[in-house]
């Protein structure tokens, strides 16, 4: 019996990642379909481009994608995490937004920390006030009915305009419009991968790996996160087992909140030349996270891959500018897998027939 | 006087688009179909007309072209929103990823096509559709200053789609089956009502009106399109959840974040609040805050469709 249990539970694995698969499969096929109708001539050059990616530019190439991977790693976890609990946190944006600031202000004003901890007391800063900016949504969500999606778009907006201003009191650099740049010593450490991997590697990706496994452990074997997950697939009855549906709430968006923020100070304090810059725009980084979130199947381990993935075809992108291509096709490629990855159903039922069929032909 | 006109103005762009596109989601969301895909579609809807605007200024000018461009945003946004409507009914896909995805790709879709055809992303037009006084309506004392002076027709094309809309969800056997799809689709098609032909519907119905919402933000206040509608999509979202799902509650709704965000960006013009020693991102903030507080007050008793977000499977009765 309980192999048997085993054997379906295996299956399901294969079928979820398959139909991942699929839809990346068909985003890449319309993507060089655009390629060949806007320039035939290049398309296929183009083509290879992106799937090349950051193997394209040997080693330095895999440290850029390492470098692009990393802040949408940590807001796609926030963003799946929440969804773990039946929660849509759109607000990875401005939680984003506000751990960078936290993270800035902090690599900038506290200098007098010792060197060693200076960054892991920005990083804590950063996931506090993400916690923040995730805790007043998860509150206004289970105690006041209010809708979390709503509730976080507007903590982006507010969050983004709250964060212009205080660089502009604080840490204002007038002359280029931006923070100023932080301490070296608030600047991740580069542990020597620089010199291996590129100018823009730090162990950023490896913090992020950190959280990846953090919050697999939490999700998958404690019992914080069998509630979690009870709460958002069946809220009546996780109530009705006694599960504390509120602070689950609470938590969860705050935890979420967090990891976003962490992923905004891993882009700030990477040391590659990024700053805050004083604009009235949401932090795109938060809407790929939902993406990476959804290609990943919220899945910590799924996000992880699904974060390199599209950090990968990112870097493609980049190179892509060579051949008189515009870069928005990686966008437009990652929509077309998104879209196609919600026809789940639909590739899981072709799979299982297809399983099916194989399992036939060898008892025959 | 001059003041208060101009910020009643004002307050009709801010909330005119913001009208339109809640008053869309409403039709998607009443057959109970979750469109988080507004800001996307108006991004299509917007995209798609002004590059037509662009093309066909030469020949064209003045409110003709403007209400032909109104019909190919809605067109557009309507067969964009197809997407949607087949993943979210046909595949019984979860809405927020088919939404999500939509949001993504018509940006990207509205950057790459500038860019590929004309070289750089900012699609330019000519705004030769101000009205800076409509004949005769315009002379009245009072009203006339505040509704038909200095305006746009986008504004009117608004307000006839309030009434057409508060008319069709309520007072129309098609708004009527379109509720009940919402509320309780298996009911519905016990009685013989096509549930997915209605949420159909629902959708494009939705589709067209961001599309158009998407064209009447971009016009009065710029002159360019940059790939962006600055996230009233999602703001509309806000409105319709504010506004309880009804259209007078959506029409309350649009015209109090309007007024919010023409405070926001006209309060330098306004002696009293100039004077206040409040930085001007503080403004800025105030109608996000504002409807954050309002919801945190309202929501306790949402209205919300019961079938929202739920794809409706003949099977599972």
């Amino acid at each position: 019996m309980k192999v048997k249990k085993k054997v379906k539970e295996e299956n399901k694995k294969l079928i979820n990642f398959s139909s991942s698969v699929l839809a990346i499969v068909a985003g890449l096929i319309i993507g060089f379909l655009i390629l060949l109708f806007s320039n035939p001539q290049q398309a296929l050059t183009g083509f290879l481009t992106i799937l090349k990616g950051g193997f394209a530019d040997g080693a330095s190439g895999i440290g850029q994608m390492f470098y692009v991977a990393t802040p949408i790693i940590m807001t796609g976890l926030s963003v799946g995490f929440a969804f773990k609990t039946g929660l849509f946190n759109i607000g990875a944006s401005g939680q984003f937004t506000m751990g960078a600031f936290a993270a800035i202000f902090v690599g900038i004003k506290w200098g007098w920390l010792p060197g060693e901890i200076h960054w892991m007391v920005a990083l804590l800063a950063a996931a506090l006030l993400g916690a923040l900016w995730g805790l007043v949504p998860g509150i206004l969500k289970a105690f006041l009915n209010v809708n979390e999606v709503i509730a976080s778009i507007m903590m982006n907006y507010i969050g983004m305009y709250l964060v212009n201003m205080m660089v502009v009191k604080n840490i204002y650099d007038q002359v280029k419009n931006q923070s100023m740049p932080v301490i070296a010593s608030a600047n991740l450490p580069k542990a020597g991968l620089d010199k291996v991997l590129g100018p823009n590697m730090n162990i950023g990706i490896f913090i992020a790996i950190l959280f990846v496994i953090v919050i697999y452990i939490l999700i998958e074997k404690t019992t914080f996160g069998y509630e979690l997950k009870a709460c958002g697939q069946n809220p009546h009855a996780s109530k009705y087992a006694g599960i504390n549906a509120k602070r689950n709430i609470v938590l969860s968006m705050s935890i979420a909140g967090a990891l976003a923020g962490i992923g905004g100070a891993l882009l700030y304090l990477a040391g590659s030349g990024k700053y805050l810059q004083v604009l009235d725009m949401i932090a795109p980084e938060g809407f790929n996270g939902i993406s990476v979130a959804l290609l990943g199947l919220s899945h910590p381990i799924g996000i992880l891959f699904a974060g390199l993935f599209i950090g990968h075809i990112t870097v493609g992108g980049y190179n892509l500018q060579l051949y008189d291509f515009v870069i928005e096709v990686i966008d437009i490629i990652i929509a077309v897998i998104i879209y196609f990855g919600a026809f789940a159903l639909l590739f899981k039922n072709i799979i299982r027939t297809f399983i099916k069929k194989v399992k036939e032909d060898k008892s025959v | 006087m001059n003041i208060m006109y101009f910020i009643i103005q004002q307050t009709m762009f801010f909330a005119i688009p913001l009208l339109i596109v809640a008053l869309g989601g409403m039709f998607a969301e009443r057959s109970g179909v979750v469109n988080i895909a507004l800001e996307g579609i108006m991004v299509m809807g917007a995209f798609i007309s002004i590059f037509f605007i662009s093309i066909f200024q030469g020949t064209l000018s003045g409110q003709g072209l403007l209400i032909l461009a109104v019909a190919i945003a809605a067109v557009s946004g309507g067969i964009f929103s197809l997407l949607h409507a087949f993943a979210s009914i046909n595949l019984k896909a979860d809405q927020t990823i088919s939404g999500t995805a939509l949001n993504m790709f018509a940006p990207a879709f509205a950057v790459f096509t500038a860019r590929m055809i004309q070289g750089v992303q900012q699609v330019q037009f000519a705004d030769t559709f101000h009205i800076s006084k409509v004949p005769v309506l315009g002379d009245i004392p009072v009203i006339g200053p505040m509704f038909f002076q200095n305006c746009y027709i986008t504004t009117y094309i608004g307000v006839i789609i309030f009434i057409v809309a508060a008319i069709v969800i309520s007072r129309t056997k098609f708004g009527l089956r379109l509720r009940a799809c919402g509320e309780h689709p298996q009911a519905a098609d016990s009685v013989g009502i096509n549930v997915y032909k209605i949420r159909y519907a629902g959708v494009v119905i939705s589709g067209a009106l961001a599309g158009i919402g998407g064209l009447v933000f971009v016009i009065p206040t710029s002159t360019n399109f940059n790939g962006s509608v600055a996230g009233y999509g999602f703001l509309a979202l806000a409105v319709l959840i504010f506004g309880q799902w009804r259209s007078k509650g959506i029409f309350g709704a649009a015209f109090f974040f309007g007024i919010m965000k023409t405070l926001a960006s006209t309060y330098s013009g306004i002696p009293v609040l100039k004077d206040l020693p409040i930085p001007n991102e503080v403004y800025k903030m105030i109608p996000y805050a504002a409807t954050l507080i309002v919801l945190a007050c309202v929501s306790k008793n949402s209205q919300a469709p019961k079938a929202e977000g739920i794809p409706y499977d003949k099977g599972s009765r």
